[in-house]
């Protein structure tokens, strides 16, 4: 901005007397404002406002204060509140302002709001009022306010309030009005996507709107709608391209060009839809080819703008299906961005190369010394964003480099989140990549001492895994094992206290583990070391419970050294401690306890999980034969609490039941498990039963590039810090300078440079060492891991994820159970009769009960993902009906589930050989999908293979002997409703239950008036409709229950009230309200 | 979208601060110094943005003031920065070369010019003569209101 000119405070004096009229800026304020500025201390700034503020909260309380004054104060509280003291003695005041105040003053009291009140502040109720009057007022600038304050402050269960005036804005005849109104719904869809379901159809004609402002602002609706599911908007690619390029050729009003580009703020938005639109899509793709070439023509103004839109257009181009014209055009223009002098662009390059790379690793070649001039970069910023880069590119060979270059940077690095960003991708590079183990144990130290306990747990817990599962070859392991034990010893003996926790507890565990597979050391030393640790002041309890628990799996034999030991944490504060003290000293007493409680070496896939507890059976028993009260389950306990009025002093959350099963077992493999006592066992159980049931996890796959060169194993110890080329042999170094072009003269730091690029860029694209010797593409990895179902990446939601977890497992068990029981009566395939189906699935479900039937749909969907293929195959096939008759079909289900309540059979796909139908079958604790293959044929059909290879469990395919295959969608399959479930109550535990339940919702619904009881009759549509389960009718109003598959309930309330019907809904769960309520606008609305 | 815009002097005073997603009063303030310290310690000749949590942040000063503004991970940093600029444009043509000072003693009217500009964290309007045209109707309403203190005529 080159006309905006600093003016110096001693302008001051002036500028208040030329401005006094215009500018109005109010005495008070101003004489503030000017002695605050000629302060010099905190503390006298303090004192200032301090008076003031009394000063103020004396004015404001007085009834002599004009509306007029106020806004002046009013204003000066704002600017205490912006220097940061509280003047929430205003906040009323403000509300006040806005509620009587003249046009003048309702400004401001808006403004006072919409600053000083969050979302979720208390006095917002006291404006609903207020924005409702103002809302409904004719006056232009009132209604703009009201909708402004709307969009700014209002909170999820105030939406309802206003929807429907805002709703009504949307034909207002001022298009400022329309597009503030939409402006508002779009901040709604975020905070309540359900309220404003309903209005989609109006969104869409704000897309048509004659006004660019209101058709832009419908965009962001419309991007975040695509966002979530872009299936739905496919019909609209037309339409959005033809937006684009009226606006790319300049049809819209100048008004809207910003430095000559026209509405770039709008194409922007256009571009993001249409790249989410033709993602995986070709033939949506091919609609928008046209445009994004004008585009990328058009933006060639040497101005930022453009280059914002050129970064999104070359995003577009490689994210929908690639048209190889326009990629050439798209990396053309990367370089242009890469290459800039200006910093700004030369950052969005790199960012559009981490991006592009993705899809086309070469681009990183042409870029390779600019990238390496970004690496030693004086901002940080910029080597930040270069190592992202790097990481997206790191393959076998260059991993040694690029990690080396990523814990550089990390060791100067400060930012707490960029340390945790990285040090989980140094984690996977050397889980993935690693050359040979010395390397990997040392890159893991790093990993560690560096990320020490900010590191996401996950890293930790595969870490150990990966030792503690090994590949199959037993050598391997043992060998990456030793030199684990051996790193860690050496680490042991020197300085210790300023070692992370983290890092303490892994390395206790392994020592613990493999510390006997070390021969030459002696394991009093071991034990001494350990032992020492427990001395240490800044090593946490439960880092001592780790390495207490180490202690113990090497005691063996040592028991003086043992004894004392014991002695002196059986005293200790530290319950955990000290139960783990005692059986410390049980077990070194009794080496034959030792040896069956922790074997040494035992294999990882030996270990049962008995998650039943059964083995606990005869001491139930025993215990309750002795009178013991039998155990209940969590929410019956919490009921049985609600019973009791006087104890219950707590609202009511609900309670997440922690499932202690099958610790006692795996105690001795798993490592985490001995942090049972810090309330985290929903995390490493999850590890344990991962750990049991998976039987390979490890391809120890023998490393093999020694022909190209690269051989770092010879210095490996010794990292390669200061000449990354060093590590690097002349064969590829050649290559690599072969493919960068000679410069003329090269100085010897140019040189160090390509060098350093030839170990970077090694292994990219065609032109690189591994293609020419035709080798396959992916070199071999070290570590490599199976596919695992839910490995996410956050163990914060450690419990969330392992209910996911096990209720995919049990509903995997149920569909497996079905396929076998339906098909396969007389052939228990031995695929199938390795799951193990007990009918016992109700410790998942119960776990899984406070999620919200999203994730419970997730859950649902990736455990058919999560299951891999089940292919069945039987000798023949039973049922010979032709699709015609699938009504009958059902009469062929099993007996034990022919009495469900199920849904019509619906016809999936057929051949002329084969049929394919499908029903869904509503059990209490589980939703059951049967698929019927009939063959329509007279000839036997043999080997019918029946890939369910969804996703989100949308279609499946099915594979004949013929040959053919179908892929086809089971359309409505996984409807959410399908996991609701009548709850059978009385209307007195209804009553109870009413009252416990805290998450509320309340909306009007549609009355279904065309029987004689309006009532009656919606209720019964619904019940229809929704499997929901009518408790009672009393007069003008009902009551009804239903539960999610998983427990959770709901209850609702429906009273009539005019020609609507009064829904006020009730559950545990703060999402499900919404979500029945949406469900029950839909029945209603289709019915 | 945008989560929060951030005003502040080269001494590192807010001069103004709108928060696009709510978050409690210690945040804000820890935000704000955040802000402050991360965005003036930053060298001559490096780029605008800058990573914090998992937020972008990107900033500019215009003479004495820098306009920081946080953006989530999908955000293009160049198109924010452009915002900021449109958003100086705007208090540029309405107090005809604004400067530290107009902020400082006008900053509701520079709150007022914002709320027509960005709502919820996303652009609202980016003609730049219609937001001037809302921005001074209401003005020049308030002035009729002062002298008659009757109803307009809408």
């Amino acid at each position: 901005m080159s006309d905006v000119v600093e003016k110096t405070l001693t302008a001051l004096p002036g500028l208040f007397d030329s401005q006094t009229g215009a500018a109005k800026i109010t005495n008070r304020l101003r004489q503030l404002i000017k002695s605050i500025t000629e302060l010099t201390s905190k503390h006298e700034e303090e004192n200032l406002i301090k008076q003031e503020l009394s000063a103020m909260k004396e004015q404001v309380s007085s009834p002599n204060t004009t509306m007029k004054q106020m806004r002046e104060i009013m204003v000066r509280a704002m600017y205490c509140e912006m220097l940061g003291y509280d003047a929430s003695f205003t906040y009323i005041h403000a509300i006040k302002l806005a509620q009587q105040g003249g046009l003048l003053e309702k400004r401001v009291g808006y403004l006072a709001v919409s600053l000083f009140l969050n979302e979720g502040h208390e006095l917002l109720l006291l404006l609903v009022n207020t924005v409702l009057k103002d809302l409904q007022s004719t006056n232009l600038i009132e209604a703009c306010m009201a909708l402004t304050v709307v969009a700014q402050v209002f909170p999820k269960d105030m939406i309802p309030a206003v929807l429907p005036l805002v709703e009504d804005k949307l034909s207002h005849p001022k298009e400022i009005i329309r597009r503030k109104a939409v402006l508002a719904l779009y901040k709604f869809y975020l905070i309540a996507p359900n309220q404003v379901q309903h209005i989609h159809a109006k969104f869409r004609k704000a897309l048509c709107d004659k006004d660019p402002g209101v058709m832009t602002s419908s965009l962001h609706i419309y991007l975040q709608l695509i966002r979530e599911s872009p299936d739905s908007y496919k019909d609209m690619t037309g339409s959005f391209v033809t937006i684009l390029k009226q606006v790319v050729g300049g049809k819209l009003p100048l008004d809207f060009n910003y430095h000559s580009v026209p509405a770039p703020w709008l194409q922007i938005q256009l571009l993001r839809i249409l790249s989410l639109l033709g993602k995986e899509d070709q033939s949506t793709s091919e609609l928008m080819y046209e445009v994004l070439d004008e585009s990328l023509r058009r933006a060639e103004m040497n101005h930022n703008i453009t280059y914002a839109i050129l970064y999104e257009c070359v995003k577009a181009v490689y994210t929908i299906h690639p048209k190889a014209e326009l990629l050439e055009k798209a990396a053309r223009c990367i370089g242009n961005f890469v290459l800039s002098p200006k910093i700004n662009l030369k950052y969005l390059g790199l960012k559009a190369l981490t991006y592009v790379v993705q899809h086309d690793a070469k681009l990183a070649l042409q870029h390779q010394m600019t990238i390496i001039e970004c690496l030693d970069h004086s901002d940080f910023t910029i080597k930040r964003e270069t190592l992202e880069l790097l990481f997206r590119i790191t393959n076998a060979q260059n991993v040694t480099v690029i990690v080396e270059k990523m814990l550089d940077f990390l060791r100067i690095c400060n930012d707490e989140h960029t340390i945790i960003h990285l040090v989980g991708k140094v984690a996977e590079l050397a889980e993935k990549f690693a050359p040979d183990n010395s390397w990997f144990i040392q890159t893991m130290n790093d990993v560690f001492s560096i990320g020490g306990d900010l590191l996401q747990q996950d890293v930790p817990n595969n870490f150990l895994r990966l030792l503690a599962e090994g590949s199959e070859s037993k050598e391997e392991d043992d060998q990456l094992r030793l030199y684990a034990v051996d790193s860690y010893l050496t680490v042991l003996k020197g300085h210790t206290s300023h070692l992370p926790q983290c890092f303490l507890q892994v390395m206790s565990w392994v020592l613990g583990e493999y510390a006997h597979l070390q021969e030459s050391v002696d394991q009093r030393e071991v034990i001494r070391l350990l032992t020492q640790l427990l001395d240490q002041r800044s090593v946490s309890s439960e880092t001592r419970v780790w390495i207490l628990s180490a202690l113990t799996k090497i005691s063996e034999g040592q028991t003086d050294l043992i004894l004392d030991l014991a002695e002196s944490l059986s005293s200790s504060q530290d319950t955990v401690l000290r139960q783990q003290a005692q059986e410390l000293r049980h077990l070194s007493q009794d080496s034959q306890l030792h040896e069956w409680a922790l074997p040494r070496g035992a294999p990882w896939d030996g270990i049962e999980v008995d998650s039943s507890l059964s083995f606990l059976d005869g001491f139930v028993s025993e215990a309750l034969a002795a009178g013991a009260a039998p155990y209940k389950p969590p929410h019956q306990r919490q009921e049985e609490l609600c019973e009791d009025r006087a104890l219950n002093l707590e609202p009511y959350g609900f309670s997440l039941p922690v499932s202690l099963s099958s610790c006692s077992i795996t105690d001795r493999q798993s490592p985490t498990l001995l942090s049972v006592s810090s309330g985290l066992s929903g995390n490493s159980t999850e590890l344990s039963q991962k750990a049991g049931s998976s039987t390979l996890i490890l391809e120890g796959v023998k490393r093999v590039w020694g022909k190209d060169g690269y051989l770092p194993q010879k210095e490996a110890t010794a990292p390669p810090v200061d000449e990354p080329s060093a590590a690097v042999q002349p064969p590829s170094q050649q290559e690599a300078a072969e493919r960068i072009e000679p410069r003329p003269d090269p100085s010897t730091q140019n040189q160090d440079k390509q060098q350093l690029a030839s170990s970077l860029f090694v292994g990219l694209g065609v032109g690189s060492s591994m293609s020419l010797l035709g080798k396959s593409e992916a070199p071999p990895l070290r570590f490599r891991k199976k596919p695992r179902p839910h490995e996410s990446s956050s163990s914060s939601s450690g419990t969330s994820e392992r209910s996911s977890d096990s209720s995919s497992r049990s509903s995997r068990n149920t569909t497996d159970s079905f396929l076998y029981s339906s098909l396969l009566e007389e052939e228990p395939a031995a695929s199938i009769s390795a799951f193990d189906h007990t009918p016992k699935s109700t410790t998942a479900n119960g776990l899984a009960q406070n999620k919200d039937t999203k994730e419970d749909r997730r859950a649902n969907t990736s455990q058919i993902l999560g299951g891999d293929m089940v292919i069945v195959r039987p000798s023949t096939i039973q049922d010979k009906h032709p699709p015609s008759v699938s009504s009958d079909l059902t009469a062929l289900l099993p007996a034990d589930l022919k009495d469900l309540p199920h849904s019509d059979v619906i016809s999936l796909t057929s051949d002329p050989s084969l049929s394919l139908s499908s029903c869904r079958l509503f059990r209490d604790e589980a939703l059951l999908l049967v698929i019927f293959i009939s063959n329509c044929t007279e000839t036997v059909i043999k080997d019918v293979a029946v890939q369910l290879t969804c996703e989100e469990l949308k279609t499946v395919s099915l594979r004949g002997s013929v040959g053919s295959v179908h892929s086809l969608s089971l359309g409505h399959c996984p409807q959410q409703t399908s996991s609701v479930r009548p709850l059978v109550v009385t209307t007195e535990e209804y009553g109870k239950l009413w009252l416990s339940l805290s998450h509320d919702v309340k909306q009007n619904l549609k009355l279904l008036t065309d029987a004689g009881d309006p009532l009656r009759t919606t209720l019964n549509a619904l019940k229809d409709a929704l499997q929901l389960h009518v408790v009672d009718i009393i007069g003008s109003e009902g009551i009804v229950a239903c539960r999610l598959l998983s427990g959770a309930p709901c209850l609702l309330h429906c009273r009539v009230n005019g020609t609507a019907l009064a829904m006020w809904l009730r559950s545990p769960h703060p999402a499900l309200p919404d979500c029945i309520l949406y469900h029950c606008q839909r029945a209603l609305a289709h019915h | 979208m945008m989560h929060f815009l951030l005003l502040f002097s080269r001494q590192g005073k807010l001069r103004l601060q709108k928060w696009f997603l709510p978050l409690p009063e210690r945040e804000r303030k820890k935000i704000v110094k955040d802000m402050t310290t991360m965005v003036l310690s930053r060298k001559p000749r490096t780029c605008n943005f800058l990573h914090w949590k998992d937020l972008k942040i990107v900033y500019k000063r215009y003479a004495s003031l820098y306009f920081c503004c946080a953006l989530e991970n999908k955000d293009n940093e160049l198109l924010a920065l452009e915002i900021l600029h449109r958003y100086v444009e705007l208090l540029d043509k309405y107090f005809g070369s604004v400067c530290e000072l107009d902020i400082i003693f006008n900053f509701e009217k520079a709150y007022f010019i914002l709320d027509e500009f960005l709502m919820g964290g996303e652009i609202q309007e980016t003609s730049k003569q219609s937001i001037a045209k809302s921005v001074e109707a209401s003005d020049m309403l308030q002035e009729t209101m002062e002298e008659y203190m009757s109803k307009p005529a809408f």
